[in-house]
């Protein structure tokens, strides 16, 4: 009895830690890579959910084949709003911050006033109902999905930076941006395509996580609350410290859950991410690059 | 009120008025004129230069629900049903042959900016009454203000009770209203191990208190109470609990995006609902139709009010609503408090016949008063709250409930019920 709640709570963790790791993950790379803090990434998560919703609603297309569309349309928003705010602010930092939370902040009015404040419904696929069973083990196969979904997006981010060329010029202009440009890299466009990735990476997120939670123009505000607190303690730009956080995280305010309460749970998360960040200010693997 | 005192409270009350809207800076400074230079010596004259009171002219209503932030999901269906009830009042010719003139602030969801807007409906623009707001927290924020002013809100929401203001009409269902019937029935029905859990504030721990009296009543347990932060969207632990305490009713007291989440999350680890029922004191139609039909097929509401509740008086309402505010628009239990609210109001002002309109006076009208509302003929007690008539109901796939009981006689609200000794009155709070 006993250690079938365990193991519950343990995949509970899991489950949790998945979709830290989705919304967390765009806002890593796009700190590490720009040092920007995307105070406009909850509503990236929003806009994502919402994409999947109006694709649902109105042209009839479940989840699954919504994924890539959403992927690309987030992006794209993504990329515009490098183009048009973002990139002015790249040595102004504090600014950043600013205009990215006043882009949060229209994009969430314009969500409300547009489609209105109202809770939608987003339907996950039917292919992911129901439950598998282990003895007193249970496990969901629709956050089973999820977690799959969000190792394979860690898989391919990782590749997509160490493999390819995209991935070498991206890393040349973190290290050094002037340099690289002295090589015929285009700083600038490849800014745009990080920004735009680390978007539709979390219109991905928000398309997957909807099912579970509620679809409202606030969703995203919540969400990356949790995905700052993992980007802060895997050492903000890391992508294994953004792994190995969510992991940890998730673990934690699960058993946290089971020994307490939920409430109880987040309060002794909270101090310690708190002592953490006191012993260990820049987290568990901070990004080791000469600047 | 003696005439003297008319005179400076007028003056404080242009003042305040002045400085709360400048555009107006023209017309509230002649009217500053006239209380300055004749203000105290001759009131009958500020008699006419307050249109508000005037006979047969408007009568302004503050309308004081959030159409953005957080609490505007429910609060714009609030406002809607409000506005609908006074477009219908309008169209039949008004309250004793006076329009209602709704006038409407937007609190942005924001208790501090419902107090301020509420100050600025009852002193710059005179209202008479005002209506408003979903949440605790703002009512009490406005509580204060009405309170001073001896100004009245109407105020639509069910709530936790253990509130017995002079200045504030309570619509909605207090504890004792939503459970005296429904916890016996489920315990009957499902079991007596109750599993509480709500978000963490006043209103589900006070519901909560009255459902462990009732349990203990029935010989019954809970077998685990605990309550989640607001907006709170992970439940994966809440629902391996359950699963390890296996209760045989959950008892849920969760409010709107967190209620949602919770119910989509159960639904889809496959609890059966014929086993281990969700029995709600919060969810509506309009978190069934967020969550998806199916999520919520099975499980119980307790409310006075449901959209599927078969009589002349929904039919109408119902209908009205949807010509107005499109087809796939929904009523809810608080919905139709704030749309039968404006028309006790109206009742209440037409009792009062050629007697002086002020807020007092209306609320003193008001005792008595009876509605046939889209829920029943519902009665506003001395206590100010309202008898209703509790139903118990399933939800169906199509997001519609059914209601499978229906209270023989109106429920009178207790709103101290939990709290032996303490009564609710006519002259106020009384303690034994």
């Amino acid at each position: 009895m006993d250690s079938a709640i365990f193991f519950n709570q343990l995949f509970a963790g899991l489950s949790t830690a998945s979709i830290l790791l989705m919304i967390a993950a765009g806002l890593a790379i796009i700190y590490g890579s720009m040092g920007v803090i995307n105070l406009a990434h909850g509503e990236f998560v929003m806009l994502g959910a919402y994409a999947t919703w109006a694709l649902q609603t109105f042209f009839g297309l479940g989840m699954l084949i919504s994924l890539p569309l959403v992927f690309v349309a987030i992006g794209a928003v993504g990329w515009l709003i490098e183009k048009g705010i973002v990139s002015r602010l790249y040595n102004r930092p504090l600014d950043t911050i600013l205009a990215t939370w006043g882009v949060g902040i229209v994009l969430q009015q314009a969500i409300t006033l547009g489609i209105g404040s109202q809770s939608r419904f987003v339907q996950r696929p039917e292919i992911f109902d129901g439950n598998l069973f282990f003895g007193d083990l249970v496990i969901s196969n629709y956050r089973l999905f999820i977690l799959g979904v969000s190792l394979g997006m860690l898989l391919v981010t990782y590749l997509l930076l160490t493999r390819t060329e995209f991935g070498t010029k991206l890393r040349a202009v973190i290290q050094n941006r002037e340099i690289s440009e002295c090589y015929g890299i285009r700083a600038e466009r490849v800014y745009g395509l990080t920004f735009a990735y680390g978007a539709a990476l979390a219109g991905i997120a928000g398309a997957l996580v909807t099912p579970l939670i509620s679809t409202t123009p606030t969703m995203g505000t919540t969400l990356v609350v949790d995905a700052f607190l993992v980007v802060i303690v895997g050492g903000v730009g890391s992508l294994v410290g953004t792994a190995l956080a969510s992991g940890l995280i998730g673990e934690a305010s699960a058993m946290l859950s089971m020994i307490f309460n939920d409430t109880t749970g987040r309060i002794l998360l909270l101090v310690a991410i708190i002592l953490l960040i006191r012993f260990r200010p820049t987290g568990l693997i901070p990004q080791t690059v000469r600047g | 009120m003696s005439i003297e005192n008319f005179g400076k409270r007028d003056d404080v009350a242009v003042m305040e008025a002045f400085v709360l809207k400048r555009r107006t800076f023209l017309k509230n400074a002649s009217v500053l004129g006239a209380v300055t230079t004749t203000g105290l010596f001759a009131p009958s004259i500020l008699r006419t230069v307050k249109p508000a009171m005037a006979q047969g002219a408007d009568l302004p209503v503050g309308l004081l629900f959030s159409l953005t932030g957080s609490v505007a999901v429910v609060e714009k269906t609030l406002h809607d049903a409000s506005m609908l009830a006074i477009e219908q009042i309008n169209d039949e010719g008004g309250v004793a042959g006076r329009k209602l003139n709704p006038i409407i602030e937007d609190p942005a969801s924001d208790p501090a900016t419902y107090a301020d807007r509420a100050r600025r409906l009852v002193i710059r623009d005179r209202c008479i009454s005002v209506f408003g707001s979903y949440t605790s927290a703002s009512r009490q924020a406005v509580l204060p203000v009405v309170e001073q002013r001896d100004n009245l809100y109407w105020y639509p929401t069910l709530y936790e009770g253990r509130e017995c203001s002079r200045n504030v009409m309570y619509g909605g269902a207090v504890p004792n209203q939503q459970q005296q019937e429904f916890v016996p029935w489920l315990a009957e029905k499902h079991g007596k191990r109750f599993y509480l859990i709500g978000n963490n504030y006043v209103y589900p721990r006070e519901e909560n208190n009255v459902c462990k009296i009732l349990l203990d009543r029935l010989g019954g347990e809970a077998v685990h109470e605990e309550y989640v932060p607001l907006g709170h969207s992970d439940f994966s632990s809440v629902i391996n609990r359950i699963r390890a305490e296996k209760p045989d009713v959950v008892f849920c007291t969760l409010v709107g995006d967190s209620d949602v989440a919770f119910q989509r999350q159960f639904h889809a680890a496959g609890f059966d609902p014929a086993e281990t029922p969700v029995a709600s004191l919060t969810r509506s139609e309009i978190e069934v139709q967020a969550m998806g039909g199916d999520a919520a097929a099975g499980h119980y509401s307790s409310a006075p009010y449901f959209m599927s509740y078969q009589s002349p008086e929904n039919e109408a309402f119902v209908k009205a609503y949807q010509d107005k505010y499109g087809s796939d628009a929904v009523t809810h239990f608080v919905s139709e408090a704030a749309y039968f609210q404006v028309f006790q109001f109206k009742k209440a002002v037409e009792k009062l016949g050629d007697q002086e309109l002020t807020a007092p006076a209306i609320r003193d009208a008001s005792v008595g008063v009876s509605v046939v509302a889209p829920q029943g003929e519902v009665v506003i007690e001395e206590n100010l709250h309202t008898s209703l008539w509790p139903k118990i109901a399933q939800w169906n796939g199509d997001g519609q409930a059914e209601i499978l009981v229906q209270s023989d006689d109106r429920v009178s609200p207790v709103p101290y019920w939990a709290y032996e000794g303490s009564t609710c009155t006519a002259e106020g709070l009384k303690r034994a």
